[in-house]
């Protein structure tokens, strides 16, 4: 097992991107998945089917074509893109920011699902306790709502993190494969397969890959846990 | 005080309540699906009537000719739910002081110390409420209410729920609440013994109408 602990600086560094990306990933997605997944379990209304369907498309897509559509609009001739790279000069392609907008899109179905399941699941009654206790709709959320769905929230969260962490297909397409700057485990253990000789490094990394997301499934379990038995469930 | 004509529809089931109410509690009996539940729930917000005018000591609360219908939390009306609804996530502290401290410190008609005395609540409020009797989680539903110093307390079923033993329990805070804090209470029950109990005035509801005793 020694062979785990013998890290090479590229190696460290294809770690620490992907935590990198899939933090910022997850943290980034938060709060528009909070409100999409919100009015996706409490509002009717007309186009809603469609809205779900927009946010759940990256589920079912083969991976590359969110990337190669991503690389179309924000690429440096992209339609977006031209126009960040103008008047901000950001570029996103070929960038880890680009990883982290490519994992985003990939993982925020996942954690919209997870939230909008808690959302539905919060006894509307509670809320209308609040408001008659003189709650506006904005505190009934911030203090009863979304309290009640941390425990999907937080799911959702570790979720995100580890598809972003295991996302391959639509960031090679759109961010490429570059060492030290879009080079995540996933596009590091590739480059070690194709690579003579590199299939122990594969392994290292592969074992690596699977500890950093049980350590955050464990985690995010642990605070579930300790959530729900705060509400007596 | 209280002036209610309102027209409310949903399905087959039809509202057209009138009620002038001057006395200070107001018993309101009728069987299951009389529309009770809703009535209540038309005075404190969480329902609209369809037409009509709800006026609670000169403020109008709801007037379709006026155009004007407050939200809930506009309405300064305390509700004591027949499932209580306690906040699960919060414990007894957090609960009893919910609406309390939105009120500005000028509102407040009820001091929290009055409260915990009058309900018997103070060894209990570092509990939540899954660890609560029956009979503690309706004397917290109740402090709730009052300290979010309502203008009118509704009460919907707030016996329905319990044994005969925690009823009795149960009604002297009840009275206690009426002699000492002065405060409008409409209580709702399909028991006529419970309520006339508490109430001073006694209405009926039958198929959508009102009906004076």
């Amino acid at each position: 097992m020694s062979f785990l602990f013998d890290i090479t600086p590229a190696e460290l560094q294809a770690i620490e991107l992907s935590i990198k990306v899939a933090a910022y990933c997850a943290l980034i997605i938060t709060i528009p998945a909070i409100a999409i997944a919100w009015v996706l379990a409490r509002k009717d209304f007309v186009g809603k089917s469609l809205l779900d369907g927009l946010v759940h498309i990256p589920m079912i897509l083969p991976p590359v074509v969110p990337g190669f559509l991503l690389l179309t609009l924000f690429g440096k001739q992209g339609w977006l893109g031209a126009m960040l790279h103008q008047y901000l000069g950001i570029s996103l392609a070929f960038t880890w920011l680009g990883a982290v907008l490519a994992s985003a899109i990939m993982a925020f179905p996942l954690m919209v699902r997870s939230v909008r399941l808690s959302f539905s699941q919060i006894d509307q009654g509670l809320e209308q306790a609040a408001s008659t206790l003189g709650a506006s709709p904005s505190k009934t959320f911030m203090s009863i709502s979304l309290p009640l769905a941390l425990p999907g929230l937080l799911t959702g969260f570790i979720l995100a993190f580890s598809r972003s962490l295991g996302e391959f297909g639509a960031t090679i397409t759109f961010v490429g494969n570059i060492e030290g700057e879009t080079r995540t485990l996933p596009l590091a253990i590739y480059s070690y397969t194709q690579m003579p000789g590199g299939e122990l490094i594969a392994m290292r990394l592969v074992i690596l890959c699977v500890l950093i997301s049980l350590l955050a499934l464990v985690a995010s379990n642990l605070c579930e846990r300790w959530m729900l038995k705060r509400v007596g469930r | 005080m209280l002036h209610l004509d309102i027209q409310y529809s949903r399905g087959d089931f039809l509202l057209d309540a009138k009620l002038d109410w001057q006395s200070q509690v107001l018993g309101v009996l009728g069987p299951s699906g009389a529309g009770k539940s809703t009535l209540l729930n038309l005075l404190n917000g969480l329902l609209t009537p369809k037409s009509g005018l709800i006026q609670f000591n000169q403020q109008i609360l709801f007037s379709s000719q006026q155009k004007v219908c407050l939200a809930p939390h506009q309405r300064r009306i305390g509700m004591v739910f027949q499932d209580i609804r306690l906040f699960p996530h919060l414990n007894l502290f957090e609960n009893l002081c919910y609406g309390l401290r939105l009120l500005p410190a000028e509102q407040r008609r009820f001091s929290l110390d009055e409260v915990l005395d009058l309900l018997q609540l103070r060894d209990l409020l570092k509990r939540h409420p899954h660890q609560l009797s029956g009979g503690e989680a309706q004397r917290v539903a109740l402090g709730r209410a009052l300290l979010m110093s309502p203008q009118l307390l509704l009460l919907d079923e707030p016996l329905s729920s319990l044994d005969n033993a925690l009823k009795q329990q149960i009604i002297p805070y009840l009275l206690a609440i009426k002699q000492r804090m002065n405060l409008p209470m409409i209580i709702v029950s399909h028991d006529e013994q419970e309520v006339s109990q508490i109430a001073d005035q006694l209405i009926s509801l039958a198929q959508g109408k009102i009906i004076q005793h």
